[in-house]
């Protein structure tokens, strides 16, 4: 090989790069079609799957295979109200103590065994089970008692009336049938598992796919798309090159990735964008034990001095909305008017000035008592949002005389060294949201000891009260008032800047047809995705 | 010899044991374990949950004393049952992903060989022209670009713009209902783009070693000799300077036996191809300590026989080390 190949080669690759955009425009949406069956979705994942039987599991990749296989009791509708599943109907006793569901007739397990209320008790009890190592027991330790009068009923007895109860018997019902008297923790359906729901396990190919094929017998009817194939794709740039060349069909782009790389008429016509909010938010905390932020009118100056539209602009190139409390923005929890410390800089000056900070040396930094108003904030490694939302809080912090010094540490010992130690003094992460509104896990002020979630150590007695008030009732009114007056008083006392709600952005093929994007997302309605006779790709 | 066969051999257990030590420390003191990688920052997660996880996987033990259990079960050639919610028996695993790695580095192995040597033997042979310093350049592309960089534009150009090739993964949906040939032709296709990163990226170090011992033995008198009879240069390059040329070269192949086991993370990862190296990092990131362990003594028990192997040639070859340096 000569030096003029090696530099041809060269030439080649930078060419390559240049090439890539073909012209911008718009594709109107593939539409129609009759609903046939047949054809493959493939999925990627970056993680690979660990178990399938979804008790054990505790990451997503496992989670998302098991939820096309197992049914829940009950399960969220595409408005995100509670409905029946593998439940027909439930009541709840007038003192909210009692819930009984009344199970389908006739549902199949995959192996042609019926479904009974014998397979909710052995989930009930080897989910609290304490040999069992699994994560999800706690959402059953206020239960009771569980009993069965007879086969299609289950009756659940509490101690006291607890809201969140009824979205935890969402979780996936095993066969008991397959289980009972065994050992969970090797059972062979961790690696083929059998269920209720619209797909059945065909074939696991360690570290490359997971294959899963539309079940007959399932009870909601069989779903169109013939085949979902789950592929392992470790990187998420090898996974939207592989998109891109028709490898997989669906997967959830990044902002940059939605806004500026897949706009070309070649991709909008082979595929189809969707976007609304993630279930999710990011936040600034800040350690309250530190006397830095033990004055609220320093908080309060913080988020007046950062803007978060800009944060939305120039980190999710506009692919999000503002944050100002722990709900997302529509759901029923969620209070519209509540007004947070907006972006003000000359308010923020003001109200540091009011709380002693003043930059009485000339350098540009507020002081108090001759020290500078100087922090670190930390945020996990890995996560380029976070990281680009730090350095643009640094500059607007500066502007207010406030040296904010960012620190990005790995996961682990973010959590080992600086979180469960409380040595930190504030920190920019994210949570994400479950459907049910209780927040006593990461706002309770009981919650505040060694590994729980109100790390910071918020404490507001009124709170406290709200939070107990909203999960001990099953009336929504109610509980509305507990969490709207809850974002109210956390608008005022600011232990986090809430920062922004991202979108999320998933795209599909445009051949798969039957999507219709509600709050719930997509993937409520799957089993009636379908691709049309003409277009299917993948024939048997 | 014997005797020198049966000290070295008992040498072998000691070193494997500080091995296995020193790893088992390390994978310690990182921060967070098992139990932590699952359930950090989960509001389901309580102390009592987390206790119970902890007892589960023995983790509530003093170290000292997981040590020695750990020890006594790998005794008896037991690697244990991963941490991970599957809880399969280690050595499946490890065995499902060993086929994949070892083959894969096997052809890179070869196509290095057998792409660098020659690159070294005519970067010598044409020493300080044109060609020597294109050769060199190239080899050094290699050598410095990153390999997720390379490997990404590539798959772009071959997978994306010209649909040549495929991007990632092993088989194309579908593969395992062909035939043994077309089966075999597509799994062909899916190597092409990481054995070719994988070798491109080594070529540097092998050439460059090999153009300068050949430089060297070029110098040498009874090169000059082989010339003077009249030899032809291909024959006195070929048969007289290779041959001597050669022998350290194959010390460093020997080197590179135990790697063969060990795969790459990078390309494994960025090309989804589920080898030892994806299992190895997955396993740290989770802090799989069964998997993680198991992986580090087999390898090191590896590497160790392949010491051995060497030295006994060197021995078999050498009286000086065969009768301890007297």
């Amino acid at each position: 090989m000569t030096l003029g190949r090696a530099f041809s080669l060269f030439l080649l690759l930078s060419l390559a790069g240049c090439g890539a955009v073909d012209e911008t425009g718009t594709v109107p949406l593939r539409k129609g079609g009759v609903p046939a069956s047949g054809d493959t979705l493939v999925t990627g994942s970056i993680g690979e799957a660990s178990t399938l039987i979804p008790l054990l599991a505790s990451d997503a990749a496992s989670h998302t295979i098991a939820g096309y296989i197992y049914n829940g009791l009950v399960k969220y509708d595409k408005e995100l109200n509670l409905v029946g599943d593998l439940a027909e109907k439930w009541e709840v006793s007038p003192d909210g103590l009692v819930i009984t569901f009344h199970l389908r007739k006739g549902v199949k397990w995959q192996d042609g065994h019926d479904f009974t209320s014998r397979d909710v008790l052995y989930t009930y009890r080897v989910t609290i089970d304490p040999k069992t190592p699994t994560a999800y027991a706690e959402d059953f330790k206020q239960v009771k008692k569980v009993e069965a009068p007879d086969l299609f009923t289950v009756r659940v007895t509490y101690d006291h009336p607890f809201a969140p109860a009824l979205a935890s018997w969402g979780s996936n019902v095993l066969p008991a049938h397959l289980l009972e008297g065994k050992e969970i923790t090797t059972s062979p359906l961790a690696r083929r598992p059998v269920g209720t729901g619209p797909y059945r396990f065909k074939e696991w190919v360690g570290g490359q796919k997971v294959t899963l094929e539309a079940y007959d017998g399932y009870f909601e009817g069989k779903p169109y798309l013939a085949r979902v194939v789950d592929r392992l794709i470790p990187d998420s740039a090898t996974m939207y090159l592989e998109l891109k060349a028709g490898g997989i069909d669906m997967m959830t782009l990044t902002p940059v990735q939605y806004q500026r790389q897949t706009t070309g008429k070649k991709f909008l016509s082979q595929f189809n964008k969707y976007r609304y909010p993630a279930s999710s938010y990011v936040y600034m905390g800040y350690n309250l034990r530190n006397p830095l932020f033990g004055d609220v009118r320093v908080r309060q100056a913080l988020t007046h001095a950062i803007n978060k539209e800009e944060l939305i602009q120039g980190v999710l190139l506009g692919m999000g909305q503002v944050a100002k409390g722990p709900y997302k923005p529509g759901s029923w929890a969620w209070n519209p008017s509540i007004s947070d410390p907006a972006y003000d800089p000359a308010a923020a000056r003001r109200l540091l000035a009011e709380a002693g900070w003043r930059d009485t040396d000339g350098d540009g930094l507020l002081d108090k008592g001759g020290k500078p108003f100087s922090f670190t904030v930390l945020t996990n490694q890995g996560n380029a949002e976070r990281l680009k939302t730090a350095q643009i809080i640094q500059q607007r912090l500066r502007d207010v005389g406030i040296d904010m010094k960012i620190r990005v540490i790995e996961w682990a010992s973010f959590i080992t060294h600086f979180i469960d130690t409380r040595n930190f003094e504030a920190v920019l992460l994210g949570w994400s949201l479950g459907q049910d509104p209780d927040i006593f896990d990461v706002w309770h002020s009981s919650k505040s000891g060694k590994k729980e979630l109100n790390f910071i150590g918020y404490k507001n007695e009124e709170v406290d009260r709200l939070i107990v008030a909203g999960r001990g009732t099953f009336d929504q009114k109610e509980r509305q008032r507990c969490y709207w007056r809850i974002q109210e008083l956390l608008a005022k006392d600011q232990p986090y800047t809430f920062l922004y709600v991202p979108d999320a952005l998933p795209v599909v093929s445009a051949r798969i047809r039957g999507i219709a994007p509600a709050p719930a997302g997509i993937g409520y309605n799957f089993i009636q995705w379908y691709v049309p006779r003409g277009e299917q790709k993948y024939t048997q | 010899m014997i005797p020198y066969l049966i000290k070295r051999i008992l040498l072998l257990f000691p070193l494997l044991l500080g091995i296995t030590l020193i790893t088992f420390t390390v994978i310690h003191l990182a921060p967070g374990e098992p139990v932590e990688m699952q359930t950090a920052m989960s509001p389901k997660i309580t102390a009592e949950t987390r206790q119970r996880l902890r007892e589960y996987y023995g983790l509530d033990k003093p170290l000292p004393l997981q040590y020695g259990l750990w020890l006594g079960r790998i005794a008896r050639l037991d690697f244990g049952r991963s941490f991970a919610p599957d809880n399969r028996p280690v050595i499946d695993k490890i065995r499902e992903r060993i086929p994949v790695t070892l083959s894969l580095n096997l052809i890179a192995l070869v196509l290095e060989f057998g792409l660098a040597l020659p690159i070294g033997i005519l970067a010598a042979v044409r020493r300080n022209t044109l060609l020597d310093k294109g050769l060199t350049l190239f080899v050094f592309l290699g050598f410095a670009i990153p390999t997720f960089w390379l490997a990404l534009l590539l798959m772009y150009l071959f997978g994306v713009r010209l649909e040549w090739l495929p991007i990632s993964g092993l088989h194309s949906l579908g593969s395992d209902r062909l035939a043994p040939w077309p089966w075999l032709l597509d799994m062909a296709r899916h190597l092409i783009l990481p054995i070719a990163v994988a070798s491109f990226g080594s070529l540097a170090g092998l050439s460059r070693y090999m153009r300068s011992t050949m430089l060297e033995v070029i110098g040498q008198d009874y090169i000059t000799t082989a010339r003077a009879k009249g030899l032809p240069e291909r024959v006195v390059i070929l048969r007289h300077a290779l041959r001597n040329a050669l022998l350290p070269v194959i010390t460093l192949l020997g080197f590179s036996l135990p790697g063969l086991i060990g795969g790459s993370v990078i390309f494994e990862t960025i090309f989804a191809i589920p080898g030892m190296g994806q299992l190895f990092f997955m396993g740290v990131m989770a802090r799989d300590y069964p998997l993680v362990m198991g992986i580090l003594v087999i390898g090191a028990g590896l590497t160790l026989i392949g010491n051995l192997l060497a030295d006994l040639c060197y021995a078999l070859a050498d009286p000086r080390i065969r009768h301890g340096g007297q």
